[in-house]
C-alpha cells in the first residue's frame, strides 16, 4: 500500500503539489487524471525519491520513503518515464534487461537477452528492434521500449507515465490490455497517468483526479461517470466550459 | 549604504565561490569514494579509457608535433640574438616536458573529453535518463562519474607522456631538419639534459589535469539546468572551468616542483 500524506512540493515559486492526500491499496490499479503540468509526474517521482517533498510524507507498506532502505525499495518498482528515458548508449535489449544484467538480479546474458525479447513481444515490438539503438526508434517505439523496461524484472510496484500517448489506438488497446493483465496476474500495484479516457475505462480500479496542486476527487472508475464533481465531469468530457480555465 | 554596496557585492561573490568550492570538493570526494567502492562497471570504465585515451591520441599528438615544432624555431631565433642557438635541444626538451607538454594535452582534453562528458550526461539528465538509472538501482555516480574520472587519472599520464615525446620529435625534426642540428647530437643533448623530476612532474601533472577535466565534464553535466539551454550552459561552463583550474593547478604544481 502506498501512501500519501499533505505532500507539498514547489519550484521557486510555482507551488506544484499543495497537500496531495492518497492511498493506492495493494494489487490495485489507480489512475491519476489532470491537465498537464498540474504535477502528476512530480507525485510520482516524489514517491520514487527522484524529487523530495518540501513537506508531508509518504509511505510505503507502512515505511517511510525517505527514510527506508533505497535499493532494496527501489528494487520493488518499475516506471515507465513520460519521455522513454531509454539510455542512449545502450541498444533497445540491453536497455530492457538493464537490471537483469547487473547488481542483485543479475543473470547470465543469454537469460537476460531472452528475457528482453520476450517483454519486447508483449509490447509488440519483434526481435529485430533488439539490436537497434533508442535514437533509431519512433517516438511510440521508444514508449513501448520503456514500458518492456518497466516491467522487465517483474515489479511488484509499477508506475506508468502516460504509457499510451503517441501511439495509434490500436497499439494503445494492447498496452491497455498489458497494464491490465500485470495487475490481474502478477498481482503487481500499478499507478498510471493518463489523458486518454478510454485508457482510464481499460486500466483503472480507482482513479483520482489532481488538479490545483490537491486530489480534487478520487473514487471507483465505475463512480467517475456520476461522481457530481465539476472537474471530473468537465475533465470527461474534454469541455472548455467549466471550473477548470481552458486558457491558462 | 551606497558606500557599503560594493562590499556586499564583493561578500557575496567570495561566498558564491567559497560555496561553489565546496561542492565540487564534495563531489569530488564523492567520486573517489565510489571508485573505491563495489559495483565497478567494467564496461563504463573500458568506454570510457577507449574515449579519453586511444581517440584523443591524434589531437594530442598533432598538438604537441606543432608545438615543439614552433618551440625549436623561436629558441633558435631568440637564441642567435646572444649566441646561444645551441641550446635548442636542451630548452625544448624542458619546454615540453616540464610546462607545454602536460598544458596543452590537458587544454586539449578539457576541448575533446570534459565537453563530451558534460554534453552526454546534461543530456542525460534533461532526458530524465539519470533519474531512470536511478529507478534502475544504478547509482549514476558509481556508473556514470567514477568510470570517466578514474579513466581520466590512469589514461591522460600517458597521454602526456606521449605529447612529451612527440613535442621533442617535433623539435628535433626542425632542428636536424632545417637548423643544422646534428642528429646524434641532438638527441644525446635531450636525454642528457632531462631529469627525473621533469619527467615525474610532467606525469604528475598529467594525473590532476585528467583528474580536473573529467570531473569538471561529470560535475557541470551532473547539474545541468533544464532543456537544450541547460546542456549548453553545462557544456560552456564544464570547458571554461576544467581549463583554469587546469591552468591553476599547473601555477601550483610548478611551484610545487621547481621552486624549492
Ligand atoms: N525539476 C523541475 N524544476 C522546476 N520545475 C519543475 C521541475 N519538474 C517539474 N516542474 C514544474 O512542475 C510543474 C508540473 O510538472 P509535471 O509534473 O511534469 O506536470 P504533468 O502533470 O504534466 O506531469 C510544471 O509547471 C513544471 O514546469
Ligand atoms: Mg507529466
Amino acid at each position: 500500500m502506498i501512501t500519501l500524506d499533505k505532500v507539498c512540493k514547489r519550484f521557486d515559486d510555482n507551488a506544484v503539489l499543495r497537500g496531495v492526500d492518497l492511498t493506492i491499496a495493494k494489487g490495485s490499479s489507480m489512475v491519476i487524471i489532470g491537465g498537464s503540468g498540474t504535477g502528476k509526474s512530480v507525485m510520482l517521482k516524489c514517491i520514487l525519491g527522484l524529487v523530495t517533498p518540501d513537506s508531508g510524507t509518504i509511505t510505503v507498506d507502512g515505511e517511510d520513503v525517505t527514510r527506508a532502505e533505497r535499493d532494496a525499495l527501489l528494487a520493488r518498482f518499475g516506471m515507465l518515464f513520460q519521455g522513454g528515458a531509454l539510455f542512449d548508449s545502450l541498444p533497445v535489449w540491453q536497455n530492457v534487461a538493464f537490471r537483469l544484467l547487473r547488481g542483485a538480479l543479475a543473470r547470465p546474458r543469454d537469460e537476460a537477452r531472452a528475457i528482453a525479447i520476450e517483454k519486447l513481444r508483449r509490447v509488440g515490438l519483434k526481435p529485430d528492434v533488439a539490436d537497434r539503438f533508442p535514437a533509431e526508434l519512433s517516438g511510440g517505439m521508444q514508449k513501448r521500449v520503456g514500458l518492456a523496461r518497466a516491467i522487465a524484472a517483474e515489479p511488484e510496484i509499477i508506475f506508468f507515465d502516460e504509457p499510451t500517448t503517441g501511439l495509434d489506438p490500436i497499439m494503445a488497446g494492447v498496452i491497455n490490455d498489458l497494464i491490465r493483465e500485470i495487475v490481474s496476474e502478477m498481482g503487481a500495484t500499478a499507478l498510471t497517468i493518463t489523458h486518454d479516457m478510454s485508457s482510464v475505462r481499460a486500466i483503472a480500479d480507482h482513479v483520482a483526479m489532481l488538479h490545483d496542486g490537491v486530489i480534487q476527487w478520487t473514487g471507483p472508475v465505475s463512480g467517475m461517470d456520476q461522481s457530481g464533481d465539476p472537474y471530473v465531469t468537465q475533465f470527461i468530457s474534454g469541455s472548455a466550459v467549466g471550473p477548470i480555465e481552458a486558457v491558462r | 549604504m551606497s558606500l557599503l554596496a560594493p562590499l556586499g557585492i564583493l561578500g557575496r561573490f567570495v561566498l558564491q565561490v567559497l560555496a561553489a568550492t565546496g561542492r565540487v570538493s564534495l563531489f569530488a570526494f564523492s567520486a573517489v569514494g565510489h571508485m573505491l567502492r563495489p559495483p565497478f562497471y567494467a564496461r563504463e570504465f573500458g568506454i570510457a579509457l577507449l574515449n579519453v585515451g586511444w581517440l584523443s591520441l591524434p589531437v594530442v599528438g598533432l598538438t604537441a608535433l606543432f608545438t615543439g615544432g614552433a618551440l625549436a624555431l623561436q629558441i633558435y631565433s631568440g637564441g642567435a640574438r646572444f649566441n646561444a642557438e645551441a641550446v635548442v635541444p636542451q630548452i625544448v626538451a624542458i619546454g615540453m616536458v616540464r610546462e607545454l607538454g602536460p598544458v596543452l594535452v590537458g587544454l586539449m582534453i578539457a576541448a575533446r573529453v570534459t565537453s563530451s562528458i558534460a554534453a552526454e550526461i546534461a543530456t542525460m539528465k534533461v532526458t530524465e535518463q539519470i533519474d531512470a538509472l536511478v529507478t534502475l538501482s544504478t547509482d549514476p555516480m558509481k556508473y556514470l562519474v567514477a568510470p570517466r574520472v578514474l579513466a581520466a587519472l590512469i589514461v591522460v599520464p600517458g597521454l602526456v607522456a606521449i605529447g612529451d615525446v612527440i613535442g621533442i620529435f617535433g623539435g628535433y625534426m626542425v632542428a636536424t631538419g632545417s637548423l643544422g642540428f646534428n642528429q646524434a647530437a641532438y638527441l644525446a643533448n635531450t636525454v642528457n639534459f632531462l631529469e627525473a623530476r621533469d619527467i615525474v612532474s610532467s606525469l604528475v601533472k598529467g594525473c590532476a589535469f585528467g583528474g580536473i577535466a573529467a570531473l569538471m565534464g561529470c560535475y557541470f553535466g551532473m547539474h545541468s539546468g533544464r532543456g537544450a539551454q541547460g546542456v549548453g550552459r553545462a557544456t560552456k561552463g564544464s570547458v571554461e572551468a576544467a581549463a583554469v583550474l587546469i591552468l591553476a593547478a599547473n601555477f601550483l604544481l610548478t611551484g610545487v616542483f621547481f621552486s624549492l
